[in-house]
């Protein structure tokens, strides 16, 4: 167990104890039923969210993907406010699109990479822009960034998805060992 | 080669050259587990996309995985503000 001592104002405290405050409201709203298996999966979704909040959020406006996040949000429950009934299921961007999109954008990698391969690979702007299309749809806001935007925001995305992994997993053990 | 990074100077103020692009893809090499040791110029900047995307939809997946653990032990644990405190003293 690492024995770091955190900056109160780092990301990683910021992201701590948001995403824990949220746990707690999710846990309070826990009606006694508690242990089926639709319940089980409302509060998968509501912890998801909560994460992915909770994270943008700490980064506040600074980041392009950030705010993309916290608009989608935003607009997510604003339509569920406006709307009496359900609407249906949140579709996880990376689950859905991404299965139909990794068969069409690997066959084009292949010619790119085989392209590229003849330039000694030197890679061109032309070349990166094809690769690129499979990120913007991974990296929230990621349509409307130019090529070194997109690179800039990927990357502080990667930082932020990683310390969310690893707090949340910090706290999944915490929990299985009570 | 030489002709095209000329053209690129030439046509306005904020083109994005060639360098910065090498710069942000090394800088995106050394985040991914899987390419972090090797060289920057043993790499193709293709290659470091591609295994971006790959990361971050494993981190995806691993996020997923995850709330779905969270929402399990959420189920069978009674938390309290204590307990969250407690949490919260050693992760910080």
């Amino acid at each position: 167990m690492d024995s770091q001592h955190l900056n109160p104002s780092s990301l990683k405290s910021r992201f701590t104890a948001r995403f824990l405050r949220a746990l707690i409201k999710i846990n309070a709203q826990k009606p006694i039923s508690s242990s089926s298996p639709r319940e089980i999966f409302q509060r998968y979704r509501r912890i998801k969210v909560a994460a992915d909040k909770s994270m943008a959020y700490s980064v506040r406006s600074r980041r392009t993907w950030s705010r993309a996040t916290l608009w989608k949000l935003r607009s997510r429950s604003r339509r569920r406010l406006a709307s009496s009934g359900r609407r249906s299921s949140i579709k996880t961007r990376t689950t859905t699109t991404t299965t139909t999109t990794t068969t069409s954008t690997n066959h084009r990698a292949a010619i790119v990479e085989k392209t590229s391969h003849e330039k000694e690979n030197k890679e061109d702007h032309v070349g990166l822009a094809v690769q690129a299309e499979e990120l913007r749809e991974l990296v929230p806001g990621g349509e409307s960034m130019d090529l070194c935007n997109l690179l800039d925001e990927t990357a502080h995305y990667i930082k932020c998805l990683t310390t969310q992994v690893q707090v949340m997993k910090k706290i999944a053990n915490l929990y299985s060992l009570e | 080669m030489s002709s095209r990074r000329s053209r690129s100077r030439q046509s306005g103020a904020s083109r994005i050259t060639d360098d910065q692009i090498i710069d942000l893809v090394s800088k995106l090499q050394q985040l991914i587990p899987e390419l972090r040791g090797r060289r920057p110029d043993k790499v193709s900047a293709s290659k470091v996309l591609q295994e971006t995307c790959n990361y971050i939809r494993s981190l995806h997946r691993e996020v997923d995985g995850l709330s779905d653990r969270l929402s399990q032990l959420l189920a069978s644990t009674d938390t309290d503000s204590d307990q969250a405190a407690i949490i919260r003293s050693l992760l910080m």
